[in-house]
């Protein structure tokens, strides 16, 4: 697959009301690759991801895909190249797994028409992708959270989309599910050249599974670049106001968060 | 897995419900006939069916042509819009809960007829009209009061609940003021009846049902996304405010012009969505079902209020009967689970 698509922002104030979230940020996402976005707790980087989905209008300053602002151009056209998996999606109740992935047929399909062989094709592959494919017929209220994380990340992949934009897809999963979801987004990433945005929670599995890191603080980046450049003792401090140690992480070498915190911490030998 | 089995797995569950579907509009249509034969005088199903083909029976084309039928069509009719108005409410806000007898769009309707039969003493075509016009204003009204702050389905239905409570006491209001002519007629306004029934009467619902529910069927499948949440929807290229308007006026229209036709039988709007989950399972593509169920609601109420008892009740009083328990019972269930339709 070409990295054909570009998603980009400029100077885009992003505000609730009159309370500006995020003011004159600057992004430019690196098509083929994995970046993530960190940042506190209401520094704006939900806000960021939603902007760049389209689901918020910005104040000023334009969200472009492959150059053309998201607000000239047709939204059922964008959705055949931007996908989004929100924090909170809602699931039908008694809908079966493989109607609901059939739901990111949507943008391909027109008004009456039945579903192609080509939506069949691309369910399957969705299915197959996410290891759900013997839940097909299942509905998705009865399955355990991880599972329904990878119906909706098929639901998403069902889309065939180039890039890819989810809002925190480890929440509420156990570390196990946490690290199959990464690892399957970047199967993904490796397998169809896919351009994965997403929002994390989790700094060290954002520092292992990331290609670019973005730290958000105030509504500004703060910092930018390869988790080793981004992920510092100062930063982390700057960021998230922790005192931590970085170390090198013995399994893959990223850097790794340690938090001092004010309890338990030993006299360093 | 490989697209066929996937195939065959989706085949199954269309074809079961389509198989469902079509039992139930069996079934509309046998109650429909029925209710041409039974009355004071009983009629057998040929002869009946002779008048419907237009032939000149004796006796049974007077009563059954003129008295029966634009009464069991005014049930069908409207319990058809009800059923469909309703679920597209429902299945919308995604909460049963938020049916428009329910949340304050009916007792619009009904307070604009009152108020128009009992202050202004208006005719008849022009209660239904103001009534139309009561119900597109209350439901506009409800949606600018929750649409502040980004739309938010439990806000919608609380204001909605808030609403009808303050239109039934204007209601209640008007009423002990009314004289004892105008009683009668209002009252049909507050409790839903197709008793005298004419084809005047059925024409514009049985017209903005032949409008309206197409647009509403063929909009489904941009209910069927807008049900993963605003943010899925948007994700998958549907306009989200746009999409939300067409399907709310239609289908507030489909209800208003059932409501003037018919007054406002009791819950069949809130009660046919639900039921038809429950039968055809609740995947998708309630809007049919429902609307047959709505019908057949009205069509079986209707046969029952008449001839069940010894006096004869509108079909709204049975209808409520049947749903206010309901409505406690779901009360009960979404406060334990926070269910969904």
């Amino acid at each position: 697959m070409t990295h054909s698509h570009h998603l980009s922002a400029e100077g885009i104030t992003l505000a609730y009301r009159d309370r500006a979230v995020v003011e004159a940020l600057d992004i430019d996402i690196a098509p083929g690759k994995i970046t993530v976005i960190v940042g506190a707790n209401g520094c704006g980087k939900s806000t960021l991801l939603r902007a760049l989905a389209r689901l918020i209008v910005p104040k000023e300053g334009e969200v472009l895909l492959d150059g053309t602002s998201l607000q000239r151009q047709h939204s059922k056209e964008i959705a055949r190249t931007l996908g989004l998996l929100p924090q909170r999606p809602v699931a039908p109740e008694g809908i079966a797994v493989a109607d609901l992935v059939g739901r990111g047929r949507h943008p391909h399909q027109r008004m009456l028409a039945r579903w192609s062989p080509r939506d069949y094709d691309a369910v399957a592959e969705a299915l197959a992708a996410t290891g759900v494919s013997d839940l097909a017929d299942r509905p998705v209220d009865e399955l355990s959270g991880g599972q329904q994380q990878r119906v909706w990340i098929a639901m998403a992949l069902a889309q065939e989309t180039d890039i890819l934009l989810l809002d925190e897809p480890t929440t509420f999963l156990d570390v196990a599910h946490q690290v199959e979801v990464l690892d399957l987004l970047t199967d993904l990433n490796r397998e169809r050249g896919t351009t994965i945005v997403m929002v994390l929670h989790d700094l060290n599995l954002a520092a292992r599974y990331a290609d670019e890191l973005v730290a958000i603080r105030d509504g500004r980046v703060h910092a930018l670049g390869t988790p080793e450049e981004v992920i510092t003792q100062t930063l982390v401090r700057e960021v998230f106001g922790l005192d931590s140690m970085v170390i090198a992480d013995p399994l893959t070498g990223k850097p790794l968060v340690v938090p001092s915190g004010r309890h338990h911490v030993q006299q360093l030998r | 897995m490989s697209a066929a089995t996937l195939i065959a797995g989706r085949r199954s569950r269309m074809r079961r419900r389509t198989l469902l579907t079509g039992g139930l509009a069996l079934a509309v249509l046998a109650v429909f006939v029925v209710s041409l034969m039974v009355g004071n005088t009983f009629y057998g199903f040929d002869k009946v069916v002779r008048v419907l083909l237009g032939e000149t029976v004796p006796g049974a084309s007077f009563t059954v042509g003129d008295l029966r039928l634009p009464r069991a069509s005014l049930a069908l009719v409207s319990g058809l819009c009800f059923g469909i108005a309703g679920v597209t409410f429902q299945t919308m806000l995604r909460n049963p809960l938020a049916s428009p007898d329910i949340i304050g769009i009916s007792s619009g309707a009904s307070a604009a007829a009152v108020i128009g039969i009992v202050v202004f003493s208006l005719s008849e075509t022009a209660v239904s009209f103001v009534a139309l016009a009561a119900a597109l204003v209350t439901a506009a009204l409800i949606y600018l009061l929750a649409n502040r702050r980004g739309f938010a389905g439990m806000r919608l239905i609380l204001i909605g609940i808030g609403v009808a409570a303050m239109l039934d006491s204007l209601v209640s209001y008007v009423l002990s003021r009314a004289a004892s002519w105008d009683l009668q007629m209002a009252m049909q306004w507050l409790t839903g009846s197709v008793n005298g029934a004419t084809w005047g009467g059925v024409a514009p619902v049985a017209i903005a049902a032949a409008v309206l529910i197409p647009v509403l069927l063929v909009n489904e499948r941009y209910l069927d996304v807008l049900r993963l949440g605003d943010d899925s929807a948007s994700a998958l290229g549907v306009r989200v405010q746009s999409t939300r308007v067409l399907l709310i006026v239609s289908a507030v229209a489909l209800l208003a012009f059932a409501t003037a036709a018919s007054g406002p039988i009791a819950f069949v709007a809130f009660m046919a969505g639900p039921i038809a989950a429950r039968i055809v399972g609740p995947g998708a593509s309630l809007a049919l079902p429902s609307g047959l169920i709505g019908a057949l609601l009205v069509l079986v109420a209707d046969l029952v209020g008449q001839f069940a008892f010894d006096n004869r009740y509108p079909v709204g009083v049975i209808t409520g009967v049947l749903g206010a328990p309901y409505l406690v019972y779901l009360l009960i269930r979404s406060n334990r689970s926070g269910g969904s339709i």
